[in-house]
């Protein structure tokens, strides 16, 4: 967190000019000073720093250069939106990619499972745009079934704008979380599938097999839960993926969230914004972290008695 | 009728380049309350026979061909028998204790889950049974440990749980994989015990699968010997042991380095069917002549002085320090005179290869010093006596370089040390260094992995020659290989050790072995010293009580004889 | 002489396996055709799409040869400006290639170098270099380039920057991937320096520079060449992506991902061909590298071979 603070302060500080961006090359002195002044960017350097964390921690990042408002106003407005996105693509990701993956890790060599290979290699290849601009020509173009752009219509919450609640928002978030969540899915077949095939091959399913346990069970129980351990570590990466690509599927769907707000940010090199996403994203990633952590606490046995020991 | 009946069996690996038969005709039989020892060396097919048995052969194998009857039904390759057979009338013991239990569930959910896939019994039954069963195969607490997840349990106690779980549901067959080969001696002795126990309390039959000679001669009534999936040997275990008709019997048997007297050669079976006494090595036109002998001068080369080794483990939670630190030495100290073999035996854990590290320079002592000819070995005279001391390691697989053509691997010490010789005076060095261990010349330009097992080693004592040693240190040299290889390796490093006047630092967890291979012997005991005797006063009259143990526990071929 | 060799290749294991699988026949055949396309582009493309004498606004939109209004001269039609589909598809590819090639081999540099003094090394050196990579992994690959894209922007002043922006692609996406690199790099090291064959080189007395780099890194090459195919499909299409969000590379030299980011305004008024061709382009030239990739890790892999 503190490196990401760090190097977003930096990013704030040392990276081109604003007062040029903001003002315009024809701004007299006199109002560039005045700007410099409001932005704080006469102080010495640690003192901003200690600025920059001590606003960060309270949610203050400062207004954007380009639309003159507290970047903290506008990605409340936006975060909303990505988040319900990643959440229902997250969801559609890891479990049709945990039952596809366990699948194809068990029924190595059926039809069926090289299909879904074949399938999620393909994923693997389609860059998340061009899915989005496809499913877009497909259902919105040439069936004309699902919208193409927007959320829909949304219902507010207090501070939270939900697009869950009408039809118009849950139709127009199939397509994003699909295309969202496709490119992660085959991601995860692919690492289930492999866990998988690995552990069948060890010696405790063997000798579970020499004892005459049912092959259900041994697929089931005793290969499942061994498999799904990398699973948890992926779903904590995975959340981070989605929200990055959450950049691409909001830019081709123009779904208003913090990602087409971030791409905007770095096209007309708007720091405020850029810096905030930075470290909103930081925040989210070290919390998906932490969760991950603890959650292998309480699955993997080894790991519990080792720190009980110690 | 016997109880079990194999007739006539043929197994195969099909791979692309050719049809492996991993068993061709095998035939035997057993009875309830019998041990039978399947004896052989590695690819020798002995596992296979096992798995075919309860019809789990990993793909590309197949049996081809035969009839295995359990009480006269027939169950080769029949699966749907067979999988009712498993775990209930089949019980089955891998090698590995540390890999054949499932780390995610509890004892007793394993113990449990297989008892209610055979048995008629409601989960308090089940469990209660379970505790029996643990009570047992030997483990103490077991209304308590039962709740502990495998990686809780030892080694040797996971092997006890592994035998539970076989004997779980009163099968009358028992099959062991090598049950005792990752295990310590005195846990090995234990674990066979139990198994003897058992056989005879309930009359089970049993098929030891196993590569130790002294496991066969103590525990089995009927012995198999196999060589490339056939049967070369098959009766009771003392006729076969005194007397064995085959060549490949004779072969194996008197390669087993005896444990009660000290023979100057390994004896060696030819093909034929004779005896090679005198394996002599042609050293005539060799870079020994160039080199010269060295004279023995009896003193003291190498001094280790109250050596301590602490590792600290890699927890990245450290609350309290002392846990994670295992001490893999204490205090240790010893002298090593110029021309003698050295030997150091130990159990897993013990601290042996720790020294040889130490030696070697590899990894740094926490405390204590080693002195070679009365200098300090330390980062900064190292390379002075790097040439001086050379090292032969373990595992022949891992210890070439695979990226190498053999001629490389033995000539990069010789370029190293010696910078201003010409190609033509490497060349021939590189020769005559593959002359001496008994290799061919057109072994250099090959790989090493177009070798065997015995094969490697001896180009990894031509690399450790490569720089004209006076210490050689030989960390359990032999025991990744058959014994056959094992006794020709052993005359080699004798015949050496004679030629060149070596001083040899010889670490192995095999008694026989070092006996056969050392003048001197210290026994380490979890990083303690605990004597250093000469071989002939330590085996016959060991002082310190640990000693007394090993020697009594370790398995002897005499046994039989 | 040709035959003699493909015979000993065939001996091989992974000889016998690539020879053995239709997918890594077909794959490879593909990925060689686009590259040898795209690197003989002067020749192998009908027009030169970023000479202005060749293009004329009246060809533009001219949809291609089999629809209704396709004119012969231009096999797959022409955008907006009049460019040869075709031709431009084929110079595009090539900068794909150059940038995805470029950034994977920067990437293998600095992650291998990183990464197999780390295994060696160890100790705070080895949880710095650990850590750094954790760090980065957890940052998404798209995310990093971004944000490397968007500081050069702010650095470099807007003229520079269409001159600059392929170089800048090339280090984002370089740095991007090199953890990948890194991780591997030093697992396998991790486990080449506890073989005993390094502890005799190490008893010989070699430096730990010459062991790391002749010893080790020949014997790791095998998993590296793998992470480096699939990255370098993942660098072509991180760089599309870039690209079609309008950060990469500028349109006066179109990449696939440039191409597709036009074409895609032209999708709802019925001129699909500009974006599609590329479309598919882009995706077919990926998927032969990850099928590529996918097979070599299938036949690198010591486990799965045994079976």
């Amino acid at each position: 967190m503190i490196i990401v603070a760090f190097v977003s302060f930096s990013l704030f500080n040392f990276v081109g000019d604003p007062v040029n961006n903001m003002v315009g090359q024809e701004a007299s002195d006199e109002r560039r000073e005045e700007i410099r002044d409001k932005l704080g960017i006469n102080d010495p350097i640690y003192i901003q720093f200690f600025n920059f964390v001590g606003n960060s921690v309270q949610g203050n990042f400062g207004i954007s250069y380009q639309l003159k408002r507290p970047v903290s106003v506008l990605i409340a407005e936006r975060m909303p939106a990505t988040l319900e996105l990643v959440f229902v693509s997250a969801l559609l990701a890891i479990i049709s990619g945990v039952i596809l993956g366990v699948y194809t890790g068990i029924n190595r060599d059926t039809f069926l499972s090289n299909v879904i290979l074949v399938i999620s290699l393909a994923g693997v290849s389609l860059p998340t745009f061009i899915i989005g601009i496809m499913l877009i020509y497909l259902f919105s173009v040439i069936l004309g079934v699902l919208p193409s752009f927007g959320r829909g219509e949304v219902t507010d919450i207090g501070f939270w704008s939900t697009g869950f609640l009408t039809m118009s928002g849950l139709k127009a978030l199939i397509l994003p979380s699909v295309t969202l969540s496709l490119f992660q899915m085959t991601y995860v077949i692919r690492l289930v599938r492999a866990e998988m095939m690995e552990i069948l091959q060890t010696d405790y399913i063997k000798f579970a097999k020499a004892r005459g346990i049912k092959k259900k069970i041994i697929n089931y129980k005793h290969a499942l839960k061994n498999g799904l351990i990398p699973v948890i570590t992926i779903t904590g990466i995975n959340i981070g993926t989605l929200i990055a690509f959450s950049i691409i599927t909001e830019t081709v769907f123009q779904w208003p969230g913090m990602g087409s707000l971030f791409i905007n940010a770095v096209y007309f090199v708007d720091i405020p914004i850029m810096s905030a996403y930075m470290i909103m994203v930081a925040f989210i990633f070290v919390m998906i972290n932490f969760i991950v952590d603890i959650t292998y606490y309480f699955i993997d046995p080894r790991i519990r008695i080792k720190e009980e020991n110690s | 009728m016997s109880f079990l009946e194999i007739k006539n069996l043929n197994i195969s690996y099909l791979t692309r380049k050719e049809k492996i038969v991993a068993s061709k005709n095998v035939e035997f039989s057993l009875e309830r309350g019998e041990i039978l020892g399947i004896v052989g060396e590695s690819g020798s097919g002995k596992s296979t026979i096992a798995n075919a048995i309860i019809n789990l052969i990993d793909p590309p194998g197949e049996i081809t061909d035969g009839s295995i009857k359990i009480d006269n039904e027939e169950i080769c390759n029949n699966e749907e028998i067979i999988q009712k057979a498993r775990g209930k009338k089949i019980g089955f013991v891998f090698q590995d204790p540390q890999t054949s239990l499932n780390p995610l569930f509890k004892i007793k959910d394993q113990l449990i889950e297989t008892i209610q896939t055979h048995l008629k019994l409601n989960y308090d039954q089940a469990l209660k049974r379970s505790i029996q069963l643990l009570n047992e195969v030997g483990i103490e607490d077991a209304e308590k440990r039962i709740e502990d997840y495998p990686h809780q349990f030892s080694g040797g106690m996971r092997q006890r749980v592994v035998i539970a779980l076989a004997i779980s549901c009163e099968p009358d067959l028992i099959i062991a994989d090598e049950p005792t080969t990752a295990l310590d001696v005195s846990i090995q002795y234990q674990i066979l015990q139990l198994l003897k126990d058992l056989t005879k309390k309930r009359n089970l039959g049993v098929i030891i699968i196993t590569h130790d000679m002294g496991v066969i001669a103590e525990t089995t009534n009927k012995v198999i010997i196999m060589r490339n999936g056939v049967i070369v040997e098959y009766g009771l275990t003392k006729d076969v042991l005194t007397n064995p008709k085959s060549n490949e019997g004779k072969s194996l048997i008197i390669s087993v380095p005896p444990t009660n007297k000290k023979i100057s050669r390994f004896k060696l079976i030819n093909p034929e069917g004779g005896e090679i006494t005198n394996e002599s090595l042609n050293l005539t036109n060799s870079i020994i002549q160039n080199w010269g002998k060295r004279s023995i001068t009896k003193d003291k080369l190498l001094e280790i002085k109250n050596l301590t080794k602490i590792f600290d483990s890699d927890s990245i939670i450290k609350l309290k320090k002392e846990i994670n630190e295992l001490k893999a030495l204490d205090n240790v100290s010893f002298n090593i005179f110029e021309g003698e073999s050295f030997g150091l035996v130990g159990e897993s854990g013990s601290g042996k290869s720790t020294i040889a590290k130490i030696i070697t320079n590899l990894i740094k002592p926490t405390s204590g010093k080693v002195f070679y000819e009365g200098i300090s070995l330390n980062q900064k005279n190292n390379n002075k006596f790097r040439g001086q001391i050379q090292m032969i390691f373990q595992d022949p697989y891992s210890s070439l370089n695979p990226r190498f053509k053999v001629k490389n691997i033995i000539a990069e010490p010789i370029k190293f040390f010696q910078k201003n010789l010409d190609k033509k005076t490497i060349e021939n060095n590189v020769n005559d260094l593959i002359d001496i261990v008994g290799m061919t010349r057109q072994s250099l330009d090959r790989y090493p992995h177009e070798f065997s097992g015995g094969q490697r080693q001896r180009i990894s004592i031509a690399r450790a020659l490569a720089t004209r040693p006076r210490l050689l240190i030989c960390d359990e040299p032999t025991s990744a290989l058959d014994v056959s290889i094992q006794a020709q390796i052993l005359n080699l490093l004798k015949d050496l050790q004679e030629q060149l006047n070596l001083t040899i630092l010889f670490i192995s967890h095999d008694l026989p072995v070092i006996r056969q291979m050392c003048d001197r012997i210290a026994v380490l005991k979890n990083g303690n010293l605990c004597e250093i005797e000469n071989t002939e006063i330590l085996f016959n009259n060991p002082s310190h009580q640990y000693t007394k143990e090993l020697i009594n526990l370790m398995p002897k071929i005499e046994t039989i004889l | 002489m040709i035959g003699k060799m493909i015979n000993k290749i065939y001996d091989t294991d992974i000889g016998y396996s690539f020879f053995n699988s239709k997918i890594a026949i077909i794959s490879s055949s593909i990925f060689l055709i686009i590259f040898l396309c795209s690197f003989f582009a002067e020749i192998v493309a009908p027009y030169d799409p970023f000479d202005p004498l060749n293009i004329s606004l009246m060809d533009a939109f001219i949809p291609p040869v089999w629809s209704e209004g396709g004119n012969a001269n231009f096999f797959l039609g022409t955008d907006q400006q009049g460019r040869d589909m075709f031709s431009t598809m084929i110079y595009g590819s090539r900068i794909s290639l150059i940038v995805g090639f470029s950034s994977i081999i920067f990437a293998m540099i600095l992650g291998v170098s990183l990464g197999i003094t780390a295994g060696y090394i160890g100790g705070r050196y080895e949880t710095f270099v650990m850590r750094l990579t954790d760090v980065q992994l957890t940052i998404p690959s798209i995310l990093m380039a971004l944000l490397v894209d968007g500081i050069a922007r702010a650095i470099i002043s807007k003229s520079m920057h269409d001159e600059m922006a392929i170089y800048v692609l090339i280090f984002a996406i370089g740095i991007s991937e090199w953890p990948q690199f890194a991780r591997v790099t030093r697992a396998s090291t991790l486990v080449e320096k506890n073989k005993e064959y390094i502890s005799a080189s190490k008893i010989i007395g070699l430096s730990n520079i010459l062991i790391m780099f002749k010893h080790i890194l020949p014997n790791i090459l095998r998993p590296i060449l793998v992470i480096a195919t699939i990255g370098l499909a993942l660098a072509i299409i991180t760089e599309s992506t870039l690209s079609f969000l309008g950060v990469g590379i500028p349109p006066t030299t179109p990449s696939l991902g440039t191409l597709i980011r036009f074409g895609n305004n032209f999708l709802f008024s019925g001129e699909w061909w500009i974006t599609f061709f590329p479309a598919i382009f882009l995706v077919v030239l990926a998927l032969s590298i990850n099928l590529l990739g996918d097979w070599m890790r299938d036949a690198l892999n010591p486990k799965l071979k045994k079976r």
